[in-house]
């Protein structure tokens, strides 16, 4: 392009990318520099706001996690275990050993499935310098068969336990409608062990070939996950910041103040410094000692530290986390079957109605659901917060650092960097304009 | 292959599950890049084209920008098939119109809602023409593969008109009613294989109603098992305000 500067004092720059592609939702990226003064560098969001408090006021319990998962399509399933996990603490509905687990593989699945999705089919198409994943079917099949055998294998887990991989059916306040077969759910750890295992090295193998596209980039922030003494914390767990350390997680809203600005639908957050980090680069760094042998493997292959803080290898830490959710799936599989399943009913005799709150890691982070329950069952209040609407003011504060870093290359490739740092997030943008976060008590 | 059709494929307001489950054709998706030319998909891929055969399109519309885009979009394509309830009838979109629109916002951003332009959410076919519908939340995958290869092979797609109720006995489910739920299999249009009855779920009504629907008969039935006639109406809203508003006698 004629507009492109080679000299190293650049003083006007003037980029706007308007509904960035290959991730989900609508978002454009502004930067703006003039007389060689930043003035812009942000991401604007611009999906049309949904309005859920106004779908879930009034409603039944047995219809918040299914209003709520409609949050997002890519991260439903996460939306829909946080939602019950809060309309059960709010009406006392004890759950079994057996549900927790399925609702842990669940997870593992659901993650495996975005993960894989994130770092094959939207992240590598930069590292290919290609346009999206379809022509890598022409020219490198095999990446794109594997992708998908991981992807479906990740699926069928949630269509097997859940009913369907997309808006979950079975999981319900109390357990679950249908429990999968012993059948179902030996096919699923045979195919884990035989496909998703050699996959797993094989995608490591394939990202370290491409690791050199990467770009280097650091700015220390302050990471924010769930974390537990049992587990790699997914399902449950103490709110963990690298700056302070573990609140419970009844402290959600000190951990993720939110404030509005005009440039987003969604809110923005900040808890000890202007921003913050959730998601696997931030599981990785909180959690790395909880991961199996297998993931820290993957870690060192693919150079990935603890302390790491280039978002760029949000990536690689979503790839090292699969591989600890493969493994963990198959654990779990082995509990339940070793346990025997048990053909349960779901509880939902409430012994009480009041405030209960919800906090999973999904896919990009941490994700807080609250909800307040009248006497007949009804939602009179509610509250989510979303893990992208938390990393958006990083990666605002993430772009002013950058912009200035790489500022004597082309316009192209200032713009690109600025995607991949966007996509490295792998933000979901419908889940962040979901406009819930409003008291409506009357 | 330059008669290839030209798909392209676009999302408004909603929650792109629909497109995800494009995505998780992953046991057809090599045969459907055989026989169609993908030439614009946001959340899948750079390039944008200026005319294609056939768009599917995803979300309801609830922002002036909405209008302006689903315009545009109608006039470079061919045909237009409506992807998911948000497109095919308002979807979960349509339950905040049941509300004073102030207000919503006003809750929501407080002096901020000048800010965010929004208007009632309302299903594709109330702005422009809808060739053919996928319906269910998310679509339904099988319904979506049936669309598709009718359109490919130049033949007309099928929409079923009756009860999810006919699917569920085909496939000898025991009554919903029967288990001491409730159910809305009754008014919702089929074509999913009764999917949620089969693995122990209630018809939450995704599908949108039939096109003659028996609601009164339907409000009875669920007053019978346990529903106060504000509840059952809330539970037929969840998808369906848009096609509802008016309708309670």
């Amino acid at each position: 392009m004629s507009q492109e500067l080679s000299t190293t004092t650049r003083a006007n720059l003037d980029i706007k990318v308007k509904h960035l592609t290959r991730v989900e939702g609508h978002g454009n990226i502004v930067v703006n520099m003039k007389e060689g003064v930043l003035e812009k560098a942000r991401l604007e969001i611009v999906e049309a706001p949904r309005y859920f408090e106004a779908m879930l006021k009034g409603r039944s319990f047995h219809e918040a996690a299914i209003i709520t998962s409609r949050i997002c399509g890519i991260c439903s399933l996460g939306h829909q275990i946080t939602s019950l996990k809060a309309t059960e603490q709010a009406l006392g509905l004890e759950v079994s050993e057996q549900t927790v687990l399925l609702r842990k593989l669940l997870i593992h699945g659901a993650t495996m499935q975005s993960n894989i999705l994130h770092a094959y089919f939207l992240a590598a198409p930069d590292f290919l310098k290609v346009g999206s994943v379809f022509p890598l079917v022409g020219t490198h099949p095999e990446i794109v068969i594997r992708a998908l055998r991981m992807k479906r294998l990740a699926n069928d887990i949630g269509d097997v336990v859940s009913g369907r991989a997309v808006h979950p059916i079975t999981p319900v306040p109390g357990g679950f409608t249908r429990i999968p077969t012993a059948g179902e759910l030996k096919e699923l750890k045979r195919r884990l062990l035989e496909d998703m295992y050699p996959d797993l090295l094989a995608t490591v193998e394939t990202l370290k070939s491409l690791a050199g596209a990467i770009p280097q980039f650091e700015r220390e922030t302050e990471y924010i996950s769930l974390r537990n003494d049992d587990d790699y914390a997914m399902y449950d767990g103490d709110i963990c910041s690298t700056d302070t350390g573990r609140v419970p997680d009844t402290e959600y809203l000190e951990m993720s103040n939110e404030f509005i600005v005009p440039h987003s639908t969604s809110k923005h957050a900040k808890v000890n410094r202007s921003s913050f980090m959730v998601g696997a680069l931030a599981r990785w760094n909180n959690n790395h000692d909880r991961l199996c042998e297998l993931a820290h493997t993957a870690a060192g292959a693919l150079g990935l530290e603890p302390g790491c803080c280039n978002p760029y290898m949000n990536t690689i830490a979503q790839v090292v986390e699969s591989a600890h959710c493969a493994i963990e799936s198959i654990a779990i599989i082995d509990r339940l079957l070793g346990d025997g399943l048990k053909d349960e009913q779901p509880n939902q005799e409430p012994t009480k109605y009041g405030t209960g709150i919800g906090a999973t890691e999904v896919p990009r982070g941490i994700l807080y659901h609250e909800y307040t329950y009248d006497r007949q069952g009804r939602v009179t209040a509610a509250n989510c917060i979303i893990p992208t609407g938390q990393n958006l003011a990083n990666i605002d504060d993430d772009m002013k650092k950058l912009v200035p870093e790489i500022i004597d290359k082309s316009k192209e490739e200032i713009t690109l960097h600025l995607e991949m740092l966007v996509r490295a997030y792998d933000p979901c943008i419908s889940c962040s304009v979901h406009m819930l976060d409003v008291d409506f008590i009357e | 292959m330059a008669d290839k059709p030209r798909v392209a494929i676009f999302d408004f307001t909603g929650c792109e599950g629909c497109e995800l489950n494009q995505l998780n054709f992953e046991d057809q998706l090599l045969d459907i890049l055989a026989h169609v030319d993908i030439v614009e998909w946001r959340e899948a891929m750079d390039d944008r084209a200026d005319e294609y055969d056939i768009a599917f399109v995803e979300g309801s519309l609830s922002t002036p920008d909405c209008i302006t885009r689903i315009n545009e979009d109608r006039r470079k394509t061919k045909v237009l098939v409506a992807l998911g309830s948000c497109a095919v009838q308002g979807g979960v979109n349509g339950m905040k119109n049941t509300r004073p629109i102030e207000e919503v916002r006003q809750e929501v951003y407080g002096d901020h809602k000048y800010l965010f332009p929004t208007l009632p959410a309302l299903p594709l076919s109330s702005v422009v023409k809808v060739d053919y519908n996928v319906r269910g939340c998310p679509m339904t995958q099988i319904e979506f593969l049936k669309v598709f290869t009718a359109l490919v092979m130049g033949q007309e797609p099928i929409e079923p008109d009756h009860s999810v109720c006919v699917e569920c006995k085909l496939k000898e489910n025991e009554c919903v009613f029967e288990k001491g739920m409730i159910c809305l299999g009754p008014v919702i249009r089929a074509g999913c294989d009764a999917h949620c009855p089969s693995v122990g779920q209630y018809c939450t009504g995704c599908r949108g109603l039939v096109s003659q629907p028996n609601l009164k008969g339907m409000e009875d039935i669920l007053v019978e098992h346990g529903l106060s006639v504000d509840e059952a109406w809330k539970r037929l809203e969840l998808y369906n305000a848009n096609q509802l508003e008016g309708m309670r006698s």
